[in-house]
Formats: structure tokens, C-alpha cells, sequence
């Protein structure tokens, strides 16, 4: 890299800051807390019609689903809705991180959230960097979900 | 000392039953001297949303992969790993994990790479102790750090390079990815990050037996009948052949490995851990699409 890193948003940030005063143990405590705290899916998109409204991210090992919402009127702020199973903690700590980290900002905000923002949150060593992947296949989806629902119609 | 084997009559029947044990043996046996109990999943994080009572956590990634080079870690730091754990080189070693054991089929290969006597699988894995309402824990295991010697890996007899699978041409070959993946119609969409090869196919002449029609849908290992209708009646492998087999990066192979060297008693089967990551992406080898084997190798006899 040549080229100062873009700056991460704020609450991102903040998020960055406190994995990376933790020790490798404390990292993985506060991952688990991501993952408990995860919001469940609102109802509209539990039923089998919502189901289909969600994206299945490939990158993640186990199977993780998302939405993203971008509100109509500006400043376009954006909403992001995760499904993952009990079972795949880590993959929900990842979906926790992104919800805390970036739901209510606005779509240019989301838009300009570095591709590499997942590399930079002192969790390579704790989880390893193929795992972490999967957290920048979630980032890309929703960047592009922002991306098509903010292009303007034709 | 190593603790004797399970003696459960449902373990008799596979060739090498000290590699077993069944949720019951275990549920007994977990405050016994000389045992500990290992889990190794996909997801780093499972083991601390609750773990067999005593369990330590081997993880795939952190404790057996070295940081750098593609490679598995050297004997000084696998000697780290588990003397931290309180497992020393007489210690009787039962790994479990989730997705079918796939995750500790692996550990328990790299463990056998460093030649640990005494190594064994949870049948069922994690999801069998839990169906059967066993006890999970938070609470971190307090062993004892010991002392493990630093021994020398010894990749010869169970691992293959891309040169010894070169060399292997013509001789069986498993392949135990999705159909699919052994198709070679993997799909690319646009913009999407994708782990992977450049090309998609299979190693001329391997059978497709994808890895999870060794467990029944309890997780637990097939019959040792049922199994051989797979591997020997339908895709035509004899105990005595010559066996590699590969995945994607050699973990569901590791799987297949155990299967094949453990449950059917094949005395050489090696686990080709740079897979489909690395054939798929080195220039020049041979590569067959489709559904056949190619390579001169017919249909399953």
C-alpha cells in the first residue's frame, strides 16, 4: 500500500479500537458478544416470502444470510438485516460487528467504507485471515446491495 | 498410559475400533487420568459457546496451521500446543467437533503426521452429545501445562505433495467435494470475492464420493457394511490399493482419510492437503470436466 488507509466511519472505528486493545483471549470475549447480541430478523422477513428477500453470502463458511434496506428520503440512510445459525458463532460475531458498525449511517458512508475494513480490525491473529473473508464478502454484498438500491431508476 | 479402548460392540465391527469411542464411553470417562478431550470445529467461536466439561479447544487455524507458509507447524510448536493443553505424548487424545467431525478428522490427521500414539474420534461428534442432552460448559478447563518432546513431523506415509499425485496418475484417486466442484462447474459471479482456482475440474482418473455419505444422518459413522458398498463394491477401491484423497484445501479429505485407513483398514491411504486449491491453480497439469473420471479410469465397476 502506497496510499494513506481510508479512514474507517466512526462507530467502525471505535469498534477497531476496542479488539485491538484487547488481548488475542479478550478479541474472541468480544466477538461472542457480537454474536449474542445480533438482532433476530424482523417478522417480514422470517416467513418463506421474506426468506427470499435475503442474500446468502458464499464467502462465509457457514451459512449466512443478508438484507439491506436504504430509506428513500435523504440522507438514503441504510439498514442491514442478518440471518445466521446459533451454531456458527463466529460468522454471527461478524454480521454483529457490521450491524453495530454500520446500520443508520448513510449510503455514501457505507459506500465509502474501505473493502479491506475487516482486515483492519485486529482480528486476523485471533480468527485467522481465511475466516475474516468471510466478513469481506458480507461488507462487498452489502456495498453492492447500497450501491443498486441507490442508482437512480433508468 | 494410554486409556483402553471402547469396548461398545457397535465400534467392533471397523478395522482399527481403537480409533473410536461412543458419546457414552466418553460421557463416563471425563475426569479420567491420562484422557483429554479436544474440540476442533469450523467456527473458532462454538467451543466457547459451550464445550464438553474438560475439553480443550484445537483450533484448525491458530494451533495447527503455521501463520505463514502453507504448511502445518513444525514440531516445536506443535509440542507448545499440546503440552499447553495438558496433553502429553502418552495422553489418550478424544477429538470431536462440529459438521460431522469434518474439523477434527483433520486434527486427528496432523496429529497422526506427528505420530501421537493414542488418537481418537468422538463418533457423532459435537452434534451427537448434544441430541442426547449431554452436558455443555462455559467454563474454561484448568489443565495443567506438561511437557510434550518436540518430534519431527513425518509427512511420508500419510501425506501427499502435488508431485507424488503427479506421480500417482493412474492409480485411485478420491475426490470428495460436492459434485459440482468435481463437474468443474463452479460459478463465478460478477464482483463477487470467490476463494477458489483458476480452473474448475478434477484430477484425471479420481472417483467423485463426496465426503459426507460416510456419515449416517446422525452424524455418526455408516455401518461398516454400508460403507464398503460405497467405497469397494460401488467406486471399486481394494483395501490394498494405493489410495490419495483431496478436497478443496484437504480438510473434508482428511475425513474420507480416516474412513478409508480407520473404519476400512486401507494400509495406504495418503490425504493430498493442496487439493484443489493448488491443482486448480498450477499451470499445466492435466484436468478432466465432467462428470467421468477420465484419465484412462472408467466407470465405477
Amino acid at each position: 500500500m502506497t496510499t494513506a488507509a481510508a479512514p474507517l466511519p466512526a462507530a467502525l472505528a471505535e469498534i477497531a479500537q476496542d479488539l485491538q486493545a484487547a488481548s488475542t483471549r479478550g478479541r474472541l470475549d468480544l466477538l461472542l458478544e457480537f454474536a449474542d447480541d445480533l438482532p433476530p430478523l424482523p417478522p417480514r422477513y422470517v416467513d418463506p416470502a421474506g426468506t427470499a428477500l435475503l442474500e446468502r453470502v458464499d464467502e462465509c463458511q457457514s451459512p449466512l444470510f443478508l438484507s439491506v434496506e436504504v430509506e428513500p428520503a435523504a440522507p438514503r440512510r441504510v439498514h442491514l438485516f442478518f440471518a445466521a445459525p446459533p451454531e456458527a458463532p463466529t460468522t454471527r460475531g461478524f454480521a454483529g460487528i457490521l450491524h453495530a458498525g454500520l446500520d443508520g449511517l448513510p449510503a455514501d458512508e457505507v459506500l465509502a467504507v474501505p473493502d479491506d475494513a475487516p482486515m483492519r480490525l485486529g482480528l486476523a491473529e485471533a480468527v485467522s485471515p481465511l475466516r475474516l473473508r468471510g466478513m469481506v464478502g458480507m461488507l462487498a454484498r452489502i456495498k453492492r446491495q447500497v450501491r443498486t438500491k441507490t442508482a437512480p431508476a433508468p | 498410559m494410554p486409556v483402553p479402548p471402547d469396548p461398545s460392540p457397535e465400534l467392533a465391527q471397523y478395522a482399527h475400533p481403537e480409533r473410536l469411542v461412543t458419546t457414552q464411553w466418553l460421557a463416563e470417562r471425563l475426569d479420567e487420568p491420562g484422557l483429554v478431550v479436544a474440540e476442533s470445529d469450523e467456527d473458532v467461536l462454538l467451543y466457547d459457546t459451550g464445550h464438553i466439561p474438560g475439553a480443550v479447544r484445537i483450533d484448525w487455524h491458530l494451533d495447527l496451521n503455521d501463520p505463514v507458509s502453507r504448511d502445518y507447524v513444525d514440531g516445536e510448536r506443535f509440542a507448545h500446543v499440546l503440552g499447553s493443553h495438558g496433553i502429553s505424548r502418552d495422553t489418550t487424545v478424544v477429538l470431536y467437533g462440529d459438521k460431522n467431525n469434518w474439523w477434527a478428522a483433520y486434527a486427528l490427521w496432523v496429529f497422526s503426521l506427528f505420530g501421537h500414539p493414542d488418537v481418537r474420534l468422538l463418533d457423532g461428534g459435537r452434534a451427537a452429545w448434544v441430541a442426547e442432552g449431554r452436558p455443555l460448559t462455559r467454563a474454561a478447563p484448568s489443565r495443567p501445562t506438561v511437557a510434550y518432546p518436540v518430534v519431527e513431523r513425518d509427512d511420508s506415509g500419510l501425506r501427499a505433495f502435488q508431485a507424488d499425485v503427479l506421480a500417482h496418475l493412474g492409480r485411485p484417486l478420491v475426490d470428495v467435494r460436492s459434485p459440482g466442484e468435481y463437474a468443474g462447474d463452479l460459478l463465478h459471479m460478477p464482483d463477487y470475492p470467490q476463494e477458489g482456482a483458476i480452473r474448475g475440474g478434477h484430477i484425471p482418473g479420481a472417483l467423485s464420493v463426496p465426503w459426507a455419505r460416510a456419515a449416517a444422518p446422525d452424524g455418526r459413522f455408516k455401518d461398516r457394511a454400508d460403507l464398503e458398498a460405497i467405497y469397494l463394491q460401488e467406486v471399486g477401491l481394494d483395501p490394498q490399493d494405493e489410495v490419495i484423497t483431496y478436497c478443496r484445501i484437504g480438510e473434508r479429505s482428511s475425513h474420507t482419510w480416516f474412513v478409508l485407513a480407520h473404519l476400512l483398514g486401507f494400509s495406504h491411504v495418503r490425504n493430498y492437503d493442496g487439493s484443489w486449491t493448488e491443482w486448480g491453480n498450477w499451470v499445466r497439469v492435466p484436468i478432466v470436466r465432467g462428470t467421468e473420471p477420465g484419465g484412462g479410469r472408467g466407470r465405477p465397476r
